[in-house]
């Protein structure tokens, strides 16, 4: 092994790696961090590297031209040995770089790693969280599919909705009027050259001060940390109870990292790549346009908004999101760092975790969309049909063919924007059904220009019928004590 | 002495060197700035009068896709440089001709003859046949085109893709008939 350290002198003599390098090896740490809970920022890193290598391999085939790249995607996962491979591996490796970075983000929120000295390691991560979910949409538009297509006309909508400048910053959007070529060149340019370059020096400086400064030790009740003091209480913890770095920091890092990578080529060889879907025609409309998992909650929040609350809150609440991000270690770069005295943490993380895994979930199966099939796929369930008068079933057939269905379930299918009406006769008199079907309101439309006198007559039939077995359906008592004329005034 | 009078020679140099990039770098920076805002233009800035094709194609009383080729479009935007519109024709010489983009977020609005509603598949944005809002989030009822009929053909007034910022060319008064 003589000639290997020979050549490694040769090269360090002339490099002068080794001695920066050896320091940042053996430097110690904390020996109370060697946990299991530090292992999600190496794993960022690793997936980062995972994704520019993939990405590159991606690239020699791809071509960013919107005539061509959905069909360069096709030829990727159809006609290249292992091309559908590396594409579904880059796009399980962004799902789960998106994920790692989440976690990786409340879990040195809950350790209080943000605060002193390790502001600006924070708000580098920050920028870097924002730049994990830049890649996560600019990719979604390199596939260049219908979902792509359409997720450019909501980023679009949405840019459209700033005051004043909304119509310049549209068109800087797209580079040009409409959703075309020029659209997918900017957003290739985004993907493959300024957020990863920015991504590499940012992640390079985020690791560079985890290093300088040293690792966050771990957080212990009643230990406070202060500007003043807090440097010379961390050297002196890892003087006391400290190891180098490597490989005592090191091996749990590996190990995990090692994991998700397979677990990523598991992924993808068994579920395979993400589409393209449709081929982006803006001609073609027989599309429901679906974000990427991670913008799914997006997709959720954006049906939610009252309309008058919707244009200030897309505008005002990231700016707000963001700048609380970057402006927590100046309010709380000190005190407390265990998550057993900062209930407030436990809590938001707690809530931002159940509300972000709620919107996901329902973004799922989006029950505020039209089921655009349903009205001629869905048939009338058949217990239903089943003795109904004739007048009911010509009141089924408006049902169905006024694609009433598209937003009402019936048997457990059809759209969930309104109410399922298997019950209705319950709830609604006969009088309140023609009125909602003529009227509508409660965000239904008005079908009254709609249907003729007949159509409604025998629509409100059926669903006079709609009520379970042995309950009634609801009734207007006046009405009983004024055809009788029960109610008479006492002489 | 002479050491430090080099010395502030050469920071002076260094100065002038700082000046002389710094001068460089807005000279190299205005073009690139503009060659950056090169797609901003002014509203209707990308409109104009484009064909959708005989009026005859058109039903009184009906509504139908009609789809056009942008004409601000690049010999490599593929399939992306088609555009459609709804074309409702409601009496002999009277058009209203809506854009496919939801006004909630841009979506394509579906027409249902049956129900004469549009239906968006996104956010569960729904119009009347008249293109005013229905139900569901939208701000506003569709964008609507301009239009005029010209030598038996149906032209409508677009270019770009509707938003609520960039509708110039989708005003909501309705347009003349010029034979």
């Amino acid at each position: 092994m003589h000639w290997l350290k020979r050549t490694y002198e040769w090269l360090d003599f002339r490099l002068k790696l080794g001695g920066p390098i050896t320091e940042a090896v053996t430097h110690p740490i904390p020996r109370n961090t060697a946990s299991w809970w530090y292992v999600f920022g190496s794993a960022s890193f690793v997936l980062l590297m995972l994704q520019i290598v993939t990405g590159i391999l991606l690239a020699i085939v791809y071509v960013p031209s919107a005539g061509e790249a959905w069909n360069s995607l096709q030829v990727l996962n159809q006609q290249l040995p292992l091309g559908w491979f590396l594409r579904a591996m880059h796009g399980w490796g962004s799902n789960f770089m998106v994920a790692v970075v989440l976690i990786h983000m409340a879990q040195v929120f809950l350790f209080g790693a943000y605060k002193f000295p390790r502001e600006l390691t924070w708000i580098l991560g920050v920028f870097l969280l924002l730049m994990t979910l830049g890649m996560a949409f600019t990719g979604q538009v390199m596939r260049f599919d219908q979902d792509a297509y359409w997720g450019l006309g909501i980023g679009a909508s949405i840019v459209a909705r700033v005051p004043f400048i909304g119509g310049p910053l549209v068109d800087l959007l797209l580079g040009g009027p409409i959703i075309a070529g020029q659209t997918l060149t900017r957003f290739f340019a985004l993907h493959v050259f300024v957020i990863p370059g920015a991504m590499l020096l940012f992640a390079g400086l985020h690791v560079w001060m985890v290093i300088a400064l040293g690792i966050n030790d771990w957080p212990m009740p009643g230990r406070i940390v202060r500007r003043s003091t807090y440097i010379q209480e961390y050297h002196e913890l890892t003087k006391r109870d400290g190891e180098p770095f490597v490989p005592g920091g090191l091996w749990r890092d590996m190990i995990f990292s090692a994991a998700i990578l397979l677990a990523v080529a598991a992924c993808a060889a068994i579920f395979g790549p993400f589409g393209p879907t449709g081929f982006p025609d803006p001609t073609i409309i027989q599309t429901v346009p679906k974000p990427d998992f991670f913008f799914l909650w997006i997709y959720t929040i954006l049906s939610f908004l009252p309309e008058n609350l919707e244009t200030p809150f897309i505008l005002i609440a990231p700016i707000v999101g963001i700048a609380f991000l970057l402006a927590l270690p100046f309010f709380a770069g000190e005190g407390e760092k265990s998550w057993h005295r900062r209930p407030i943490a436990v809590l938001s993380v707690t809530f931002l975790a159940v509300g972000f895994a709620v919107c996901q979930h329902l973004g799922t199966y989006t029950p505020w969309s039209p089921q655009m099939q349903a009205w001629s796929g869905d048939a009338v369930p058949v217990r239903y049909v089943h003795n109904a008068t004739p007048l009911g079933r010509q009141g089924q057939i408006v049902f169905q063919e006024k694609q009433c269905r598209n937003c009402h379930m019936l048997g457990g299918v059809g759209g969930e924007r309104g109410p399922a009406l298997d019950g209705v006769a319950t709830r609604l008199t006969y009088d309140q059904l023609v009125r909602q079907v003529l009227q509508g309101g409660g965000n239904m439309p008005a079908y009254g220009k709609n249907l003729s006198p007949a159509e409604v007559t025998a629509l409100v039939s059926f669903l006079q019928t709609l009520h379970p077995e042995g309950q009634l359906p609801a009734h207007d008592a006046s009405q009983q004590y004024i055809s009788t004329g029960e109610l008479q005034p006492a002489k | 002495m002479s050491n430090e009078n080099e010395v502030t020679r050469r920071w002076v140099l260094v100065g002038i060197g700082v000046l002389l990039n710094g001068a460089v770098a807005l000279l190299i920076a205005t073009p690139i700035v503009g060659y950056l805002l090169g797609p901003v233009r002014k509203k209707g800035g990308y409109d104009s009068w484009i064909d959708l094709g005989e009026v005859g194609q058109f039903g009184v009383g009906e509504t139908r896709l009609a789809s056009f080729v942008n004409p601000q479009s690049a010999p490599w935007d593929g399939a992306t440089a088609k555009a459609a519109c709804w074309v409702r024709r409601t009496q002999e010489q009277k058009f209203q001709i809506f854009a496919i983009n939801c006004a909630h977020l841009g979506c394509p609005v579906r027409w249902f003859p049956q129900s004469e509603l549009f239906m968006c598949p996104c956010h569960g944005g729904v119009y009347y046949s008249d293109g005013s809002r229905a139900a569901g989030p939208p701000p506003r009822g569709l964008f609507e085109y301009p239009w005029k009929v010209q030598n038996g053909k149906l032209l409508i007034d677009g270019g770009q893709m509707p938003t609520l910022a960039t509708s110039a060319s989708v005003r909501k008064e309705s347009s003349e008939c010029t034979g």
